[in-house]
């Protein structure tokens, strides 16, 4: 009997321990057999309306030319994030290429974790790398001069504004506004119909949702979140100044529910005439100006508020990098040179349409007379925005780090999401601006004094 | 409160000679009260299910209005979505993965669940209170915390994103609770039972094929349906150790999320779509299930 009994065990065991040998050999049911003409590359992509076009256009597109077939995982932007520095920083090699952003471009390739596309993307001819713009390039430059990602996409940030109000109430809006008039503005449209505010402005915590729009107020105001030398400047003089005149500004004339509206509610309300004005990223113009929106047409695009600088637009940008562990480096890069190629805008064009096209990477595109017809009403100014960026030197003084709307540095991500709480809070009214600069101010230092 | 007035009402009705009208509509009136107080907390529960189903069912912008607007009209783009309208990417691969793993994992619980049992409850081995005590404190890391370790180790051999390493973790995290269960319901098997098959003469493994499986078989039907469940549900691990090849439903699922955008009605659609196998593996264990977790009750 006990000699049955263990019997019994031990061919459960075995049982058990085949099956899971079995198990760990096999692969999952994503991800095609490679087939004779190509590899198959693993692109890790933020889920943005662009790229779900570019997935959808990549089998009958670039599989068809090239052989190569693309298995691509798709995430939200903070999902991303997190596995983007998980996969690169062990060099897991999982994924060849990933969507980064000019945030992630400064420490990624200081660390080593991207291949350089000097030698490769950057020098075929018929990628044209002198047509991408020129803010973009640089911002996806690391600190030794190469290049390590190609855009996808770009984007700044401008002030929109509903004409037809504006005219209604008799109002003008200057070609390039001071956050002083923009301000007196807003306070004389807020309500200018029933439950219209005066100016959407971001307020939801997270450092790429109120954080963004904030900073650039601090930078033209005079303020930055660290000095040349890593002190942190949160309750400074200029700092001060424009979180006060935000969060005032957000208090008074601002949108129903501030403390959690981000983009896409600041759109919602702007698409459904809840606010009269909205400061936010040029990306929004598309939305606003598409066929089946009911402002379209309705909408004036100013540049983004100044105070004491010239410009004050930030600049993004969604871009290609190569993992350094990457085993299909020479796929990957013809991957990049279709996806952030010339040609690729018109290949979304003649499927889509040009308001679809993905904006703000190549100075081509704005000399294209059908994109110009098609995005008349905001084209110029966004190219505009993107041009007068400057990440290095956005403010007033010098800074340890690039980034307008951020600092590329990793400890940001944490340090503004932190932050956008107090501010957030701020708004709510459950602490008051003074509180909470304060209390980001400490944390700042914290990391400051890590660089110092 | 109001149960216990009940009751104190029903035994007075019960040795009360009271006439049969009345007592019949007294009855009927406390039925009525029950059938209210279930049928409220069952719409509570099932109200955020119905409100996602409807959502599903609104073109985006519907969805995304404030307040919410009711009696839109109705459309299936955010389902043809989920089967890959617009990115063309099918659902097939993951919910597939999804399967392997769940069903591969409850089995492998299974297969060593029951022996484990047997040595806890039917013929319990030396300090058999300090090996289930032992089982349950493998729970009480907190899961997060083995995560970097396990992606390492992972890296190393080379089972990032294998259908294997999930089957092999999700086995290890169910295994505690699928004891934890089966001994219980082994517990309940009756001891007589068990020693007059083998006085007839009946070994192990047919005493275990005739009785103690027939036996306690809501109960394994139970833990093997919370098993696939909380293998099908999974989220953290799976988005970590996962990539191209082996992702899985939840994973997918998060994919419909954009900071750019609409997605309300979108992921609600993949919401539900991903909810249905583990709905129709209830359904089809319903019997079973009841009688499975109210074993014990009624002894």
């Amino acid at each position: 009997m006990t000699r049955r009994h263990l019997a019994t065990a031990i061919t459960g065991i075995a049982m058990a321990a085949t099956a899971a040998i079995a198990l760990a050999g096999c692969s999952g049911a994503g991800g095609g057999s490679t087939n004779a003409s190509g590899g198959t590359l693993k692109v890790l992509m933020v889920n943005n309306p662009q790229m779900v076009d570019l997935q959808k256009l990549t089998a009958d597109n670039f599989t068809k030319q090239t052989g190569i077939k693309v298995d691509y995982t798709v995430l939200p932007e903070d999902d991303l994030r997190a596995k983007a520095s998980q996969e690169f920083s062990a060099q897991a090699g999982q994924y060849d290429v990933a969507t980064i952003s000019n945030y992630e471009v400064p420490f990624y390739s200081k660390n080593g974790w991207l291949l350089s596309l000097d030698d490769n993307v950057a020098k075929d001819a018929s990628f044209k790398q002198d047509d991408i713009l020129q803010p973009i390039q640089d911002a996806l430059t690391g600190s030794d001069g190469k290049i390590y990602a190609e855009p996808f996409y770009g984007e700044s940030s401008m002030l929109y504004y509903r004409k037809d109000i504006f005219q209604k109430e008799g109002l003008t809006m200057p070609a390039n506004p001071t956050w002083e008039q923009v301000a007196a503005l807003a306070d004389k449209l807020n309500n200018a119909e029933p439950g219209m505010a005066g100016i959407c402005l971001r307020g939801q915590p997270g450092w790429g949702q109120m954080i963004a729009p904030l900073t650039t107020v601090v930078n033209t105001m005079g303020g930055t979140w660290f000095d040349d030398d890593w002190n942190a400047q949160v309750t400074g003089a200029g700092f001060t100044k424009a979180a006060n005149f935000y969060i005032d500004l957000v208090k008074k004339d601002g949108e129903k529910g501030a403390a959690q509206a981000g983009y896409t509610e600041c759109l919602n309300d702007m698409t459904q005439g809840k606010a009269a004005m909205w400061y936010d990223a040029t990306a929004a113009a598309g939305s606003l100006e598409a066929s089946d929106s009911p402002v379209k047409g309705k909408i004036g695009y100013a540049a983004a508020p100044v105070d004491q600088t010239k410009s004050s637009g930030w600049l993004y940008s969604w871009a290609w990098g190569i993992e350094k562990a990457s085993k299909n480096q020479s796929d990957a890069e013809k991957f990049i040179e279709w996806a952030s190629g010339p040609d690729y805008a018109n290949l979304v064009a003649k499927k889509y349409g040009w308001a679809q096209v993905p904006p703000g990477t190549r100075t081509s595109l704005y000399e294209n007379p059908d994109y110009q017809k098609d995005a008349g009403a905001f084209y110029k100014q966004v190219q505009d925005a993107i041009n007068s960026a400057d990440p290095t030197n956005p403010g007033v003084q010098k800074r340890p780090a690039p980034g307008i709307q951020f600092v590329a540095i990793p400890e940001f991500a944490n340090l503004g999401t932190d932050a956008s709480q107090e501010f957030s809070d701020a708004i709510a009214g459950k602490t008051s601006v003074s509180a909470a600069l304060k209390a980001v101010q400490s944390e700042a230092q914290k990391v400051g004094d890590k660089y110092k | 409160m109001t149960a216990a007035i009940e009751s104190t009402d029903a035994r007075r009705i019960r040795s009360a000679p009271v006439s049969s009208v009345s007592l019949r509509g007294r009855e009927r009136r406390r039925t009525v009260v029950l059938g209210i107080v279930a049928w409220v907390v069952g719409l509570i529960f099932f109200g955020p299910i119905v409100w996602m189903l409807l959502t599903s069912l609104h073109s985006e912008s519907n969805a995304a209005t404030n307040p919410p607007s009711l009696f839109a009209p109705l459309t299936l783009s955010s389902y043809a979505n989920f089967f890959g309208a617009s990115s063309g990417a099918s659902p097939w691969p993951p919910l597939i993965n999804s399967a392997m793993m769940s069903i591969g994992s409850t089995l492998l619980v299974l297969v060593l669940s029951i022996p484990a049992a047997y040595a806890l409850a039917i013929r319990p081995v030396k300090k058999w209170s300090d090996v289930l005590f032992f089982f349950l404190t493998t729970k009480m890391l907190p899961m997060v915390a083995g995560l970097l370790p396990l992606y390492l180790i992972a890296k190393t051999l080379g089972l990032l994103d294998t259908v294997g390493l999930m089957v092999i973790l999700y086995t290890a995290m169910n295994l505690p609770i699928a004891v934890w269960m089966m001994r219980s319901f082994f517990a309940e098997v009756p001891l007589e039972v068990i020693e007059a098959a083998q006085v007839d003469g009946a070994g192990l493994l047919l005493t275990f094929r005739r009785i103690i499986i027939p036996l306690a078989s809501p109960g394994i039907i139970a833990t093997a349906l919370i098993c696939f469940i909380f293998s099908w549900n999974e989220l953290l691990f799976a988005s970590v150790l996962t990539s191209t090849t082996s992702y899985t439903a939840p994973v997918f699922l998060t994919s419909f999320v954009t900071s750019e955008g609409l997605f309300l009605s979108k992921v609600c659609a993949a919401s539900i779509a991903i909810s249905l196998p583990v709905l129709v593996a209830g359904f089809a264990a319903q019997d079973k299930l009841v009688q499975g977790l109210s074993l014990g009750a009624i002894k």
